[in-house]
Order: C-alpha cells, then structure tokens, then sequence
C-alpha cells in the first residue's frame, strides 16, 4: 500500500521547542535529539515525518490518533508547546476558510453554547506575502465575528487564540495549543547514575535530571530478606512510570543485604547509616563507570533527615570525586509531593514497603558524622570485598517508554 | 504453610474446571441442551456442598466467596429483620469482610455490639448470653479465627441463642465458617445456625465461588438485584466452571477427621519444635491441644525478630508463611486481632502464621522448624 495516499492531510502537528533554540552551533544536535526522542516516544503507533523550521518542527502524525500523538508529547522534554495545524495555501480566501473551520472545531469542543472571546495573531515570515501582519489579523477578527454569532474580541485575556503562520508558499494555521514539558531532549546533556529508594523523592530527582537532558541509568539496593520482592516490584513500577518521561531507562538491582549485616555486626550504632551510605555512594561511582555516566543523582534534600545534613552529606560525599547532583535541594516535602503526584509516582511511592534505608535504623543515628570518625568506624570492612560482592550480584532491568 | 491465605488448587479441580470450561459453556438459564448441561452440574454441586454439611441442597446459595457470603448474610439477616429490632452482637476479632459490613450497618441505624475476646482469642459464653437482649436480631460469630486459630464456642453460643428465640426464630445466627470448611467437620442444623460462609480456594478449589448455607425459612433481602438466579437471593449469571471445581475439592475430602487429626499433628510438631529449639518464642492463641484450637493454624511470636524479615528469609527456602492478616509491618497497630488478644507491639511485629493443608507432611514441619531456628538466630544477632 502507498503510505503517501493513505495520510490524512490534516494531521500535522507543529512542535515548539523554546530553550534549543537558543543554543548556538550546537542547535543542530539539539534539534536531532529531540527529533529522534520524538520518534522514539512514538514507535508503536506509527513513523512520523518531521520537518525543521525555524525554532519548529512540523510533524505529520500520518494515520496515528491526534489526542493519543499529543498527550505522548506533553512528556517529551525540549518541548515547550504542540498545536494540531492546519495548511493551506498562503492566499487569503483559503486562510480565512481554514480560521474559520479551526475555530468552529474549537467552539464544538466545548460544552455549552456560551460565547467564545478570541483574538488573531498573524506572522508573516514570507514577506512577499501581499496583506501584512497587522492588516490580515484586523480583517480576519471582522470576518470571523460577522460569520459566528457567539463570538467576541478579547484582545489580552482570551479563551482561544487563532493564529495563522505564513511561511513561503503556505500559511499554517490553528487555535489550540498544549504546553509541553519544556527542558532539555533527555540524552543531550550524557548519563547520570539515580540512586531510585522507592520514596517520593529519589523519582522526582530522576524526573527533574531527565528534564536537564540527562539519560537516566538507576540503581536501587536491594536487601532481601530485609526488603521483599514487593518492594523491588514497586521500585520496577516507578521505573515504568518515569520511562514515559525519558524514552528509555535502565535499571541495576543491587544485593545489598552482605553490606548491611557486616555494617551491623561490625560498626558503631551512630555512623551505620553514615556508612551504609558511603557504599551506595561507591556502588554507584562503579556503575556510573562501567555505563559510562558522569555524575551521581540523589532525592536528598538538605536537612530533610539525619543523612542529608550539610555534614552528612560531605562525609557521605567524601568518597566520591563524581559530582553529585541533588535537584531537590531547595525544595520542601510539600512541593516535592506535588511534583511527584503530577508525574504520577506518587501513588507508586507511597506502597508501604519497606526500603532498605529504613532498617537497622538506629536510635540515635549522628548528624553531624566527622569524615575521620566515620573512615574510623569502618575500619574493620572489608570495603573492596563487599563491593565487588555486591556488584557480582547485580540483577539488571532495561525499561522503555510504552 | 500459608493454607489460610489460600490454597494450590487440586489437580483434579484443575481438570475439573478445565473440562467445565472446554464442554459445558452453557448458560444455565437458556432452554436448549447446553443450558440443560451447564444447570445439571451446577445443580450437582449444590447436592455435594449440602451432603457435605448435612444440609439440604435447596439451602445452598453459591456466591463468588467468603466476602460475599459475609455480606449476604449480615446485610440480607439484618435489613429482612430490621422491623424486628435493631441490635446486633458479633466479634472484635472477625475478619474485616463481617466488620466492615458491621461498620456500614453501623451508619444504617444498626447497633453493633462488638464482643471482647480473652488472651486466647475466644470470647466469654456469659457475656454473650448477658449481651443478648430483647431487640438482638442477629448474632455473627466466626468458627475459626483466621490469624489465630482460636474456635468460638459455639456449642454454648447454640445454647445461649436458642433460650432466646422466640417464635419468629429470632435472633438469627450467622457463621463465617471460611476458615473452618473442609478442614473440621460441620454441621449448621444441629447447631442452630441459620446462616453459614464458606469459600473453595481455602480447600485446594477454585477462586471466585463460595457458598452461604441459609437455612430452611431464613429471609434474607438481597444485596444483588438481578435475572432470578439462586433463588433471587443472589442473581448474576452462575460460575458454573469454579462450581464443577469446587464439587470436585469437596469430593477430595475422603476423611475429614482423619485430615484434621493429621494437621493438628502437623500443628503440634511445629509448636513443641519451636518451644524447646527456639528461645524467647510465644505460641498466640490457644495451646495445641485445647478444645479451641483449630488443627491447622498456628501463630507464634518470635521476640525481637520481625515477622516480615523472617518471613522473607523463609520464603528463600521455599517455606511461604504469613505475617498475619494482610496488614503491613510498618503498621504494627493495625494488627486488630493479635491487639484484641492483649499483646504488646514487639510481640505483634515478630508473629508469624502458620496454616497447614492435609498436603503438608511431617518432614516438611522439621524441615521449617531447622530454617526457623537459624533464622531467628541469624537475625537475633544482628541486633
């Protein structure tokens, strides 16, 4: 069958990505990234055909469904907004019909027969174009108001905006536009390693790096007995909620459960927390080697619990020369909990089972820990032994969007 | 050894439901000869749950299970009976698909009267037959408690319940016989009780159908309303493939009492074998042996030890076990029936429930016994 027949000719879909833009030489890479996350997020329902305007993509989304195209691109990040368009040829009867067509969609789209405030924007881009901008947005309005009844101007706070794009030949035109998530196409900044808990915090940390562009390559420590399949299976459920996000995710399971008993049997009640997160810490520096990642992701936030005190975090930090990117560190409990119900791990987050940070707690764990008393502490570990144990028993997981 | 949570459904319930599902597909209702075919089994499996329970076929209701037998039974007995009276006693430690229903009933105007039990999960004959009043219109007490394995006395509870009936049969007596069906012998006529759940996944059956016995001129209002089916009292097209499994697991049952002697063996086996290898252990419930212990459950605290910790070191073993009733460790408060009982939240959080099958053996029990005593062990020296 020829494809090209089969393309219904209104299903383009134009993509705005704002921050790109503005990147100098690199545009080009930035754009292809996104390009190819576009394609990426969409691959089970069809191949799009995009094309690079300026500071734009036009896409035709062939014979995929419009809404299902668009809810899939409110999640890809470098997008800033998304608007289903419609071309036509850059003369004014057939712009004035297409307005017209796009704005009676936008008005049996909604509910009642109240009244509809709009205003027109026109960019001429094509400055042959012979009616300019100010001109056709002023006649289009009037032509518009004289054709439907319900309609009124509003030119600063309007419900629906019509714009008309006249590029060289053709002339886009549409009235409804989504926001996208905005950021960076995940992949253009390089790989970082996420400490994944199963708490609220370590997946909006995930989110808010992938929206920096970073690739994401997880780990989560595992302490079987300590810790049940339930809760590596939650952890594995909040990967598959991120992916939507980040096109594709990879997970490391680590068997922590040797580390945490030696800690036990063998380390000062107060620095053990202290020391079991040193480990993650040196666990994750070795994945981020052996993947290729460049920096460390946490969900801490300063003074959150006795672990993310400014001391804490140095003598936990101590062991890495990587850098360690916490993107919730300005934020409180309550902002972070929003993020996380809009990205949708929340209700994934709250399952009561057990991490393996919450065991072994002990009654009065230090927060403020001293680099030298801490290393004095762990003396008695076998620190490389039971990282490369650990590592052996890793069980790895890849995930990708849809 | 979590029999209680559910159970491997038999080979032969398997085949059974299998065949059902493959032959006769049809809908009992229709006139033709597949309806004809799928009515005859369900109607066969109606006279093997009634044979089972000394009861008539015509006082067999099937239902999707244990929950909706429940709420059949509570809410049909108390909305049939609501212009007799308004009171209704039952017990702190039932499974929350009868105080649940007890609850909505609650906001419907009924009074509930929520029955203490003692240190072994059993309540008080006197204060039941003291909490009895003029205007009771129905008792809901289980026969085997689900965490615990403690057995009401219902002997007394009969006695005590038929003093007070008068002509009109009231108080009504429901039983939530789930944990108790094809592992202890029942009979509900003899006792008196008028209604009685019972479940097929907790007898190696299938999921998805169970019974409630309503004796003969019981009323009950529906809680579904529907096409006619069992009578009206619970309509909805029948599961007539988990009905064919279901005749099969009760078919199974060859010797009811010799499978229950053989898992209150099992039961004792495993609480001697932990009282004298494991120290700092306490057995919750009541002591193998007592007429109020049920053959087949067994909950033992293992003091400083998490119940979920351990039973995921068992699970690594293959020996599957239970914390208690689906609550979670990090709750330890919500443990309601092992709290009712009086114990203290160390005590609660290092319980765990064993529930045998006539399938489990005594080597099976050794074998848990040498895995528990290393793990306790194990987990007690972490601290």
């Amino acid at each position: 069958m020829d494809n090209k027949t089969e393309y219904k000719k209104s299903n383009l879909i134009m993509v705005r990505y704002g921050e790109i833009s503005l990147k100098g030489k690199n545009r080009p890479v930035f754009e292809k990234k996104l390009a190819g996350n576009i394609r990426y997020a969409l691959r089970d329902l069809g191949r799009p055909r995009i094309k690079m305007l300026q500071g734009r993509m036009i896409m035709n989304a062939g014979n995929m469904d419009i809404q299902q195209v668009i809810d899939r691109l409110s999640r890809v990040f470098g997008i800033v907004s998304i608007s289903p368009v419609h071309k036509v040829a850059a003369a004014v009867e057939a712009i004035y019909e297409e307005a017209l067509n796009s704005i009676k969609q936008v008005l049996e789209n909604k509910s009642s027969g109240d009244s509809l405030s709009f205003r027109v924007t026109v960019k001429r881009a094509d400055k042959s174009f012979p009616v300019n901008s100010m001109d056709l947005s002023r006649d289009l309005g009037a032509y518009l108001l004289e054709h439907i009844p319900e309609l009124s101007v509003d030119l600063h706070n309007p419900d629906t905006v019509v714009s008309v794009d006249i590029r060289e030949g053709c002339a886009y035109i549409f009235s409804d536009t989504r926001h996208g998530p905005r950021g960076l196409p995940v992949g253009s900044s390089g790989r970082a390693v996420l400490m994944l808990s199963g708490g609220i915090d370590s997946p909006v940390a995930g989110w808010m790096s992938m929206k920096r562009g970073i690739e994401l390559e997880a780990v989560h420590y595992h302490s079987f007995p300590f810790t049940g399949e339930k809760s590596k299976e939650k952890v594995l459920d909040l990967c598959r909620a991120m992916v939507c996000y980040g096109g594709k995710i990879n997970l490391s399971v680590v068997h922590f459960t040797e580390i945490q008993k030696d800690i036990q049997k063998k380390c000062p009640e107060e620095f053990r927390v202290t020391i079991m997160r040193r480990f993650m810490f040196r666990i994750a520096q070795r994945i981020a080697e052996k993947k290729k990642a460049l920096a460390l992701v946490t969900g801490e936030s300063v003074g959150q619990v006795a672990s993310q005190t400014l001391e804490s975090m140095n003598a936990i930090g101590s062991v890495t020369a990587m850098p360690v990117l916490r993107p919730l560190v300005g934020f409180d409990k309550e902002q972070i909990t929003r993020l996380a119900r809009q990205i949708g791990t929340y209700d994934i987050s709250i399952q009561p089972y057990e991490d393996c940070c919450t065991l072994f707690l002990p009654r009065y764990p230090s927060t403020k820990p001293r680099v030298e008393k801490v290393q004095d502490a762990e003396k008695n570990l076998d620190v490389e032994d039971l990282v490369a144990g650990a590592l052996e028993k890793t069980e790895e997981h890849s995930f990708s969007i849809s | 050894m979590d029999n209680s949570a559910t159970t491997r459904p038999a080979p032969e319930v398997v085949q059974a439901v299998v065949d059902c599902m493959e032959k006769i597909y049809g809908n009992p209702s229709s006139l033709h000869r597949k309806g004809v075919e799928a009515g005859r089994i369900l109607n066969r499996t109606r006279e093997t749950v009634a044979g089972f329970l000394g009861a008539q076929p015509g006082e067999i209701v099937f239902t999707s299970g244990g929950t909706e037998s429940n709420n059949l039974a509570i809410k049909g007995a108390a909305y049939a009976a609501a212009r007799r009276g308004r009171h209704i006693i039952t017990t702190e430690i039932e499974h929350p698909a009868v105080l649940n229903v007890c609850r909505a009933l609650e906001k419907d105007g009924f009074e509930i009267e929520y029955l203490p039990v003692n240190k072994d999960g059993i309540i008080d004959s006197h204060g039941f037959r003291d909490a009895l009043r003029q205007d009771t219109i129905l008792v809901s007490t289980m026969c085997v408690n689900n965490e615990i394995g403690s057995m009401q006395p219902l002997k007394e509870i009969s006695k005590h319940i038929r003093d007070a009936r008068g002509k009109d049969k009231i108080p009504l007596w429901h039983v939530d016989a789930v944990q108790a069906f094809g592992k202890l012998p029942l009979n509900p006529e003899k006792l008196g009780i008028n209604l009685l759940s019972v479940s097929a996944h907790k007898m190696h059956g299938p999921r998805g159908i169970g019974a409630l016995y309503v004796s003969e001129g019981t009323n009950l209002t529906p809680v579904l309303n529907g096409g006619g089916q069992e009578k009206d009292m619970r309509p909805g097209t029948e599961n007539i493939p988990a009905a064919a499994g279901f005749m099969q697991a009760v078919n199974n049952i060859k010797d009811i009492n010799g499978a229950a002697e053989h898992m209150a063996g099992l039961r004792r086996r495993l609480a001697e074998g932990v009282q004298e290898n494991i120290p700092d252990c306490s057995l919750n419930g009541p002591l193998p042996g007592s007429d109020f212990a049920a053959p087949h459950i067994l909950n033992i605290s293992f003091n400083g030890v998490r119940g979920e910790v351990l039973l995921h070191l068992l699970e690594d073993d293959g020996i599957y076990v239970s914390t208690g009733s689906a609550c979670s460790s990090r709750k330890p408060q919500e443990q309601g029936v092992l709290k009712a009982l009086g114990l203290n939240v160390r005590r609660a959080e290092g319980a765990l429930r064993f529930s045998f099958s006539p399938w489990n053996n005594e080597k099976e029990i050794d074998f848990v016994l040498e895995r528990l005593k290393e793990g306790v062990e194990e987990l007690r020296s972490l601290g």
